[in-house]
């Protein structure tokens, strides 16, 4: 199968996927045990208001029918509207959403930049010291609760310490460079504003740090699994037996092949610190999709929990291809059926 | 190829097994124990989880404020530091930390255990039925965990538990209907790998019933994998339902839920660090605790693993 044939199937393959997930969130945003419409409405509403917004969001018709009419909306870009703030859900992620992939982004270059020249150490070292408390210290990373290891990192680098902001993408009275990217720094680059790109990066630092933690003990952990498989196979004993030097053996012939899985390990895990910056967002008030998700959950606002859940599983599945995609390019021994 | 959602790690960890293991304590489980005591990290992980289900079981009896644990206020002492009186010091209404952190162990050990449970079993069933009958049924089945498995845990949690609405069940439940689906693939990856292995054929060839076949031969061979999976998973069912707490989507009050806890601690970060701290501690011990588990487990029982994560 030509490659070009592969992606396509793929990408069909995702279209009832996603649409067993509209299904899915649709049904749950149904079953809520608050009245919506009520919520909205607040407590001293009349029955005509009460009815207003009933009609107003389409609640008041059959659930097939306000399926259907989500559903065709969908395909012409109306996602729906939050029934608290009556913004359409498609402009609030298109805000939220480059601010979450900045920090998710960040997060990852920490997590790979880290993880896998520990990932080499540990295998190097094998059951010796260095490999026990790299086990240890990548288990801690995986059991830390994200939003208590942020608490800590606000009361010691940014209150005790003051090194770093605790809050926002930009202080209080900065303004945000112009809008190329959505991503902060990459903008106030594109824009030469060094100061606003010095600020984004500090910013940035402790919510980036804190969600890159477990991706880097998983990296780190993956990274050095495979390095110790590859270094058992015949090509590395020989090229130890002509007399390699260690250090091109590893370097040289044995990573190039172990980081092969590593690839689709980091691809995983980009996807599982997009969920897993709902709670750093949280602490760290990042005004980005998880943010949104934890308040729109907490007000049992439907309508952008619809819209999260459907762009994530998007970018997840996409996520999953390019990773399946470069792994078959990386490894020709792996068939695209 | 991988599947969407599933990690290698896991697609790899299945057995490639010719002759019939069957779960049951004999010598070769002798065996494996003592393997085990001589990781020293799996016997401290072993060591936590009993010392935490002995404080779940009889802490509650022992605490030195039972009534903090249910509500009372003793305004007067809000926000004391650590001391002999309060170990842990006081919150935001005068209660004693220590207590709630040794009741909300219960809380999060029970909530733990019984995601595990549901999740394992609805996901073990509907897996085992689609790797062995495969078919329409078993097609759908995974088309299911297919959809599940592409929304991230937290936001779909988040999303049960809000249509649930709150409280301890609910969000137990909810945590369960976000899991079932990584069970479910692991069984089923299992099962094909032993559905036509030579003790399978020979089962059927002297007379069992398909279900007889998957149910006492195919099924209990796949069981060591899937346990590994969920003597980890329950250290991170504590976390997720923590976490649910932490958002504000969890257990109602006055219920010490570790997660809540350390929610409440936030908004007094400047003049009480010990509030969200140690409920945190307690999280990660456990998390901690069950992670040695599992690793030392998947040492014993999946010797193929080893070197993986």
């Amino acid at each position: 199968m030509s490659l070009l044939n592969y992606v396509l199937r793929r990408v069909l393959l995702l279209i009832p996927t996603l649409f067993g997930v509209t299904l899915l969130t649709f049904a749950l945003s149904r079953i809520v045990p608050g009245d919506p419409a009520r919520l909205a409405a607040g407590a001293q509403a009349t029955p005509e208001m009460y009815d207003q917004i009933r009609q107003e969001f389409g609640l008041d018709q059959p659930l097939p029918l306000q399926y259907w009419n989500y559903l065709t909306g969908l395909f012409q870009g109306d996602w729906g509207r939050s029934i608290l703030s009556r913004r359409p859900v498609v402009d609030d992620l298109r805000v939220f959403w480059p601010a979450t992939f900045e920090l998710v982004l960040v997060a990852m270059l920490i997590a790979v930049a880290i993880g896998i020249p520990l990932g080499i150490v540990a295998a190097v070292r094998a059951d010796r010291p260095a490999d026990q408390v790299s086990r240890v210290v990548a288990l801690i990373g995986v059991s830390l609760p994200a939003f208590w290891l942020a608490i800590l990192f606000q009361i010691l680098f940014g209150l005790k310490l003051g090194w770093f902001p605790v809050s926002g993408r930009l202080a209080a009275l900065a303004e945000a460079p112009e809008t190329v990217t959505g991503l902060y720094t990459i903008d106030s680059l594109l824009r030469g504003q060094w100061s606003t790109f010095g600020e984004s990066l500090r910013q940035l630092a402790l919510p980036a740090v804190t969600l890159s933690l477990p991706a880097m003990a998983t990296i780190m952990r993956f990274t050095r699994a495979t390095l110790l498989e590859v270094l058992g196979q015949d090509y590395v004993r020989t090229a130890r037996a002509k007399g390699a030097e260690e250090r091109s053996v590893i370097l040289g012939h044995a990573l190039r092949n172990a980081l092969i899985p590593t690839v689709t390990m980091i691809g995983l895990s980009f996807g599982w610190s997009m969920g897993g910056s709902v709670l750093v967002e949280t602490v760290f008030d990042w005004p980005g999709i998880g943010l949104y998700a934890t308040k729109s959950a907490l007000t049992l606002d439907f309508m952008p929990i619809m819209g999260i859940a459907l762009l994530y599983g998007f970018v997840f599945s996409i996520i999953n291809i390019l990773v399946d995609v470069t792994y078959g390019m990386l490894d020709p021994r792996v068939s695209r059926s | 190829m991988t599947a969407p959602g599933a990690t290698p790690s896991l697609l790899q960890a299945v057995p490639r097994v010719t002759g019939e293991r069957r779960f049951r304590l004999g010598e070769s489980q002798i065996r494996a124990w003592r393997k085990f005591r001589q990781s020293p990290l799996s016997m401290i992980g072993l060591s936590i989880i009993v010392v935490l289900l002995a404080v779940a079981i009889f802490g509650p009896f022992f605490v030195p404020y039972p009534r903090d644990a249910t509500g009372a206020l003793n305004i007067k002492e809000k926000l004391d530091p650590p001391s002999w009186q309060h170990l842990f010091g006081t919150d935001q209404v005068g209660r004693d930390i220590f207590t709630r952190v040794i009741v909300g162990a219960r809380v999060s050990l029970i909530a733990g255990l019984v995601v595990i449970v549901l999740a394992f079993t609805i996901g073990t069933l509907l897996g085992a039925v689609a790797g062995f009958f495969g078919g329409r049924i078993g097609e759908a089945i995974m088309r299911l965990t297919d959809i599940f498995l592409t929304i991230p845990d937290l936001i779909l949690a988040m999303a049960f538990a809000a249509a649930l609405g709150p409280g301890l069940l609910n969000v137990m439940i909810a945590v369960s209907l976000v899991w079932w689906p990584g069970y479910c693939r692991l069984a089923r990856a299992n099962v094909v790998a032993l559905k036509d292995s030579q003790f399978a054929e020979a089962a059927q060839s002297i007379g069992a019933s398909r279900g007889r076949v998957l149910f006492t031969h195919v099924l209990p061979n796949a069981f060591p994998t899937i346990l590994v999976k969920a003597s980890m998973d329950i250290g991170f069912a504590v976390l997720t339902t923590a976490a649910l707490g932490f958002i504000g989507l969890g257990t109602l009050p006055p219920t010490p839920d570790w997660g809540v806890m350390i929610a409440d601690g936030r908004k007094y970060l400047r003049e009480a660090w010990w509030f969200s701290t140690f409920p945190g501690i307690a999280i990660l011990l456990t998390v901690l605790a069950f992670n040695l588990l599992g690793d030392g487990l998947r040492d014993v029982l999946d010797p193929r693993a080893r070197r993986r994560a």
